[in-house]
């Protein structure tokens, strides 16, 4: 009876090779197909072909123009908004607001901005210019919309 | 004297508990981070960084994923294309989608143009697109999170 006893109260070693060998094969495997990727989103453009494509919004308001100027090295050297001087991106973010309202009551739904760059002008001056147009983000991470409807001007020849 | 020899020779028992523990710990990480997605990406692109590129909720309609380098050159199934060279490619795709029984006009064409690059060559590149009869067009920046 006491051998019984002693018998039962043996601890049974487990063999934990293989599995500690498994479970490193996996976190080589989880480790190699690791893939970060990074953040990316998306601007919506209106380029309907001709001008009779593109259903025109009730009641349009006159769109927006926005342009800008590139010196040689397609750096930006000037920035307008309707034929106004804007000084950086913040301010014509602010000009748009102004223009437009936000909340309800908001025109922002109903004005199109056409943006007339130079063509060797560097492309992300048109992301950020698209960026202050398209909406304003607040100090609590709130996104406010302004306005959408974003499409270039015709290209200039080169 | 007589103790430690005996404490010699006996075996070791290591406790394999805590590293068990962190190792499927790690596992747990690498599956939650597993991303199967396709999303087309590129070292040689640097995108334009901009506070309002929020990641689209569902993934766009028909997408082909155009990425234009800095030196005018676009990236077209992993290889450099000349820009005026590109509008062979995307008449390949037209006609893939034809034969699918799909509008060109329902694609959405992915502008991953570099920061860098030329407005004037990616308004050139909407316009080939545009001739083959691509009609939705998005702009894609990376995420800025520094404001």
């Amino acid at each position: 009876m006491a051998a019984k006893r002693e018998a039962l109260s043996d601890k049974i070693a487990i063999d934990m090779t293989p599995m500690i060998d498994v479970v490193f094969q996996l976190i080589t495997f989880f480790m190699l197909t690791l893939k970060t990727v990074i953040t990316e989103g998306d601007f919506d453009i209106r380029m309907p072909l001709g001008t009779s494509a593109g259903a025109p919004a009730d009641d349009p308001l006159p769109p927006v123009r926005v342009k800008m100027t590139a010196g040689a090295g397609g750096e930006r050297t000037s920035l307008t908004m309707n034929g106004q001087g804007v000084g950086d991106f913040d301010e014509l973010r602010r000009r748009v607001i102004d223009l437009v309202g936000t909340g309800p009551g908001s025109n922002a739904d109903r004005t199109e901005v056409e943006l007339d760059c130079d063509p060797n002008l560097k492309y992300e001056n048109v992301i950020r210019a698209v960026t202050a147009v398209s909406g304003m983000v607040q100090p609590d991470g709130t996104v406010v919309e302004l306005i959408k409807k974003i499409k270039f001007a015709p290209p200039k020849k080169r | 004297m007589a103790r430690k020899q005996s404490d010699g020779p006996s075996k070791t028992d290591i406790d394999m508990t805590p590293m068990i523990d962190m190792t499927f710990q790690l596992i747990t990480f690498f599956v939650f981070t597993l991303n199967f997605s396709t999303a087309v990406q590129d070292d040689r692109v640097q995108l334009p960084m901009s506070q309002l590129a929020k990641p689209a909720e569902g993934p766009s309609i028909e997408p082909i994923t155009l990425q234009l380098m800095d030196d005018g050159n676009v990236i077209y199934s992993g290889e450099p294309v000349p820009l005026q060279d590109i509008g062979g490619h995307l008449e390949n795709e037209k006609r893939v989608m034809i034969s699918a029984s799909k509008e060109p006009s329902s694609a959405t064409v992915i502008v991953r143009a570099d920061g860098r690059s030329k407005t004037g060559d990616v308004q050139e590149l909407i316009k080939i697109c545009q001739e083959k009869g691509f009609e939705k067009f998005v702009l894609r920046a990376q995420y800025d999170e520094s404001k």
